[in-house]
């Protein structure tokens, strides 16, 4: 066998409190699309930026061509042929592409000759890109273009991408991977992070899982079957849902012809919303990141008021209502942000169960604050919800971002909500928590609460939803039953491949 | 090499050590300080800090830590609520006198009428004085998005022009023989704030005492308080969470111009008694410190207002007996608030040394 293109050998990566790599070794051929699968918290992040330079190994070392391969920063990284696309883009709104793409650069070519030269390379690999427009007003997956391109002038031995289909519709989705096998066919390695198992069985070679840090096996994504990777992966077999056949009541919540501005300048304005959930229903809301999904939860938190009429919750107009007002009659809402939208950070999690918690639970009597009962409620979540924390006086930034997750979705789920809007309840959360939170919200859709799910996760809008909308530029497509939806309708909902053109190869 | 290492949370025991060392650290680089400009380092810093309550003139010093400690603290608390919020009062020094102005005021128009109601209207002209000069900030904030920080230390500037015109004309003393300054309200019984002048003891003390308990039982038991803290934590998660944001910033900048401007009418009516051209000493600025000093904590506070207090005291004793600049004494209290915040880090970070490694 030839010498692969990055051998790593015994990387070992310990932090505090947690071994976030140990002893991984595998070897990424020349011209191979490599994936590396695990669960969130896996260990994948860390690895990858070993590799890039980001992050110094305890121990083990890495051979790039059968050479000792020890970057000490992303920039010796680089030099050495290593690209990598980021999953949180890293770029300026105000700023054109080419602007931005010269930012990232060690010595920039003249504006005109850069510009050209984007021009030549998107055009190559069939992502056609205009240099000179505002990076604000681009789609995420443009904004994933400038990354990509960004790696390609530098024509990269090793392109790293991190999650890269999390932020694409179906549509873009199919137009990346046409790139990503044209790279591949001109010797090209890339290392595909990824825990979506169907993308990893079309697109890899390769494929890597690895458990709690350790490489737990490999294997030839195509001769293997989605749940044999998924076991691997989690370590034993997966609980899928249990949807009990349920009665849909009356209509629980009610928007009708709601707009509202773009709260900030990059932010999307909402656009003639219309939906209902009826009692016992569950509303899937899809689209991709950044198409008012935020804004639309910040119209029924009541962070955003509208109109009296434009919201109405059992017949009766709750436009104007506050937050407080709409959690007395039994609206609950989950934002996708845990650290300083939906937790404070430095506040222990009785604060935190105090945080929205205080009407419904009746945590306080003529303003002054019942703190006993507070803590026996974040008792009851961290127990209900099996938060692994080692009680309720620790600070919430404290918990890892799934533990964190299970607290803010149970502190909803156990106030009996008459309405839930969730956004991403299972984000950066393990399988099998994943599995439990998705459990707790059909069991209150079955207990005759409606519920509003916004996810950029569609398998996991289409395991609990009973219908579907997308969001796509602040508007909502009308919502349709979700049995029987194809991947393409949904992805035609979501927007299509947003104008973007195929790669011509 | 040192290195910072965040905190999975902020420490409990450093949050309530750090006042403590950065209380040592100015003694010793206050002391350096002092060396500098040739005086003995251990005397200077004793004769601050031990003088006034343990020296021989001490009985006559205590009763002045009273005075000066409850203005500081009386301002601090209400500034503690806005720092808390992330709303940033700067301008106590201006509700502080506007308080005082507006106290006095109402006192001066009833002269010579002895009623026991005097006093009262005035503790409450007092603190509507100083409330109605933050709301200044507050409105043009909440209405126009304007800088609190700005807006309020620069009316600080124009209530000291407003205090000179008032002491050399509408309140000027008729009987001061064209002296500027406003009547001694310490010879009207009935607009006086002392309860007994031997010890120090005024109403302003008593005021400070009930501000710190109110403050502890707002921040720690009412929704208020609550909503305050989660303001200053993290702002989204309190909109969310159902605060409004604007009538927030109108009561804790009310609520700390309130309290200044008693702190104001206090002064005004005992240990300053009279509305002069210098009138005001800083207590508004000072009491910044003091707020941070005492971690924006009411207990904090109380301890650090009496710390400032002997400072100011000592530093006057350290003026006259050694011949320290009254400067150099300013720097030393400045040093207070740098090393406080300088070692404030490691709240939320740890040190830890490790061998400089070389790639």
């Amino acid at each position: 066998m030839t010498t692969p293109l990055l051998s790593l050998q015994g990387l070992t990566k310990a932090y505090p409190g947690v071994i976030a790599n140990n002893n991984v070794s595998f070897d990424i051929g020349e011209g191979e699309v490599h994936a590396l699968l695990g669960e969130n918290g896996a260990g994948k992040s860390t690895l990858v930026k070993m590799i890039y330079g980001l992050v110094k190994p305890d121990s083990g070392q890495m051979l790039l061509k059968g050479e000792v391969f020890a970057p000490v920063e992303p920039r010796a990284a680089r030099a050495d042929g290593i690209a990598m696309v980021f999953q949180h883009f890293s770029l300026f709104d105000a700023l054109n592409v080419a602007e931005n793409i010269a930012l990232g650069m060690e010595d920039p070519p003249d504006m005109r000759d850069l510009a050209a030269k984007i021009r030549e390379v998107s055009e190559n690999y069939g992502l056609p890109l205009d240099p000179y427009r505002t990076v604000g007003d681009l789609s995420a997956g443009e904004r994933q273009r400038v990354e990509i391109i960004r790696c390609l002038l530098q024509d990269p031995k090793l392109l790293i991408m991190d999650e890269p289909t999390s932020v694409l519709t179906p549509q873009e989705v199919d137009i990346l991977f046409e790139t990503l096998l044209k790279l591949r066919s001109e010797g090209t390695s890339i290392l595909y992070i990824s825990h979506k198992l169907e993308e990893i069985r079309t697109l890899c070679d390769h494929a890597t899982v690895l458990r709690l840090g350790e490489n737990v096996g490999e294997c030839t994504p195509a001769d293997t079957t989605a749940s044999e990777m998924a076991e691997l992966m989690v370590g034993s077999e997966l609980k899928t849902p249990e949807r009990a056949a349920r009665e849909m009541g009356e209509v629980a919540l009610d928007i009708s012809g709601l707009s509202v501005p773009s709260p900030s300048e990059f932010g999307t304005a909402l656009r003639n919303v219309h939906l209902t959930v009826r009692k016992g229903e569950i509303l899937g809301v899809g689209g991709v990141a950044g198409n008012g999904q935020d804004e639309l939860l910040g119209v029924l938190s009541g962070e955003t008021l509208t109109e009296a009429d434009a919201v109405k919750m059992d017949g009766q107009p709750i436009g104007r209502l506050g937050p407080t007002e709409r959690r007395r009659l039994g609206l609950l809402t989950a934002p996708e942000e845990r650290l300083g939208h939906a937790a404070a950070p430095d506040m222990s999690l009785t604060e935190n169960a105090m945080l929205t918690g205080s009407v419904r639970e009746g945590l306080e009597s003529r303003g002054f604050l019942k703190w006993g009962e507070a803590a026996a409620f974040a008792e009851r979540i961290i127990e209900v919800f099996d938060v692994r924390t080692p009680g309720p006086e620790n600070a919430a930034r404290s918990l890892s971002g799934g533990n964190l997750q299970k607290f803010v979705v149970g502190r909803e789920v156990l106030q009996r909500p008459e309405v839930l809007v969730i956004n991403q309840p299972t984000w950066g959360v393990d399988a099998s928590a994943a599995s439990s939170i998705r459990q707790a919200i059909l069991d209150l859709a079955t207990g005759g609460a409606a519920v509003i799910c916004i996810s950029q996760d569609l398998d996991e809008l289409m395991e609990i939803s009973d219908s579907f909308a997308a969001l796509n530029e602040g508007r909502l497509s009308a919502p349709r039953d979700a049995s029987g939806l194809t991947v393409e309708e949904i992805g035609l909902m979501m927007g299509g491949a947003h104008g973007m053109e195929v790669a011509h190869v | 090499m040192i290195m910072l290492e965040k905190r999975p949370q902020p420490s409990r025991v450093w949050s309530m050590a750090t006042p403590l060392v950065a209380v040592l650290a100015t003694m010793f680089f206050g002391g350096l300080l002092f060396m500098v400009l040739g005086k003995n380092p251990v005397e200077a810093i004793k004769t601050i800090f031990y003088e006034p309550l343990f020296g021989e003139f001490a009985f006559y010093y205590r009763p002045q830590l009273l005075v000066k400690g409850a203005p500081l603290v009386l301002i601090a608390i209400g500034l503690s609520l806005g720092f808390k919020a992330g709303i940033w009062n700067i301008g106590a020094e201006g509700q502080y006198i506007v308080g005082a102005l507006v106290g006095a005021g109402v006192g001066l128009a009833f002269y010579p009428l002895e009623a026991w109601y005097v006093f009262p209207l005035m503790v409450i002209g007092g603190a509507f004085g100083g409330w109605a000069w933050a709301m200044i900030p507050a409105l043009l904030k909440v209405r126009f998005g304007t800088n609190e920080i700005l807006v309020s230390l620069m009316l600080v500037y124009v209530a000291e022009q407003f205090l000179a015109s008032m002491s050399l004309g509408l309140m000027k003393n008729p009987d001061g023989f064209g002296f500027p300054g406003s009547r001694n309200l310490n010879d009207y019984a009935s607009a006086n704030s002392w309860i007994s002048q031997d010890t120090g003891m005024h109403w302003g003390v008593v005021a400070a005492f009930i501000a710190v308990i109110f403050s502890y039982i707002l921040l720690n038991r009412h929704m208020l308080g609550f909503h305050i803290r989660l303001t200053g934590e993290a702002p989204r998660a309190a909109k969310f969470a159902g605060v409004n944001p604007k009538r927030l910033v109108v009561f804790v900048l009310g609520m700390s111009g309130a309290l200044a401007g008693l702190a104001g009418l206090f002064e005004v009516a005992g240990p300053s008694g009279q509305i002069s051209l210098n009138f005001n000493v800083g207590y508004g600025f000072t009491a910044i410190i003091v707020a941070f000093l005492g971690r924006l904590h009411p207990v904090g506070i109380l301890l650090a207002g009496g710390l400032m207090a002997l400072t100011y005291i000592g530093g006057e004793i350290a003026q006259s007996n050694l011949g320290l600049p009254a400067s150099a004494i300013q720097v030393f209290q400045g040093m207070l608030l740098f090393f406080l915040l300088a070692v404030d880090i490691l709240t939320n970070y740890r040190l830890r040394l490790s061998a400089g490694k070389v790639a």
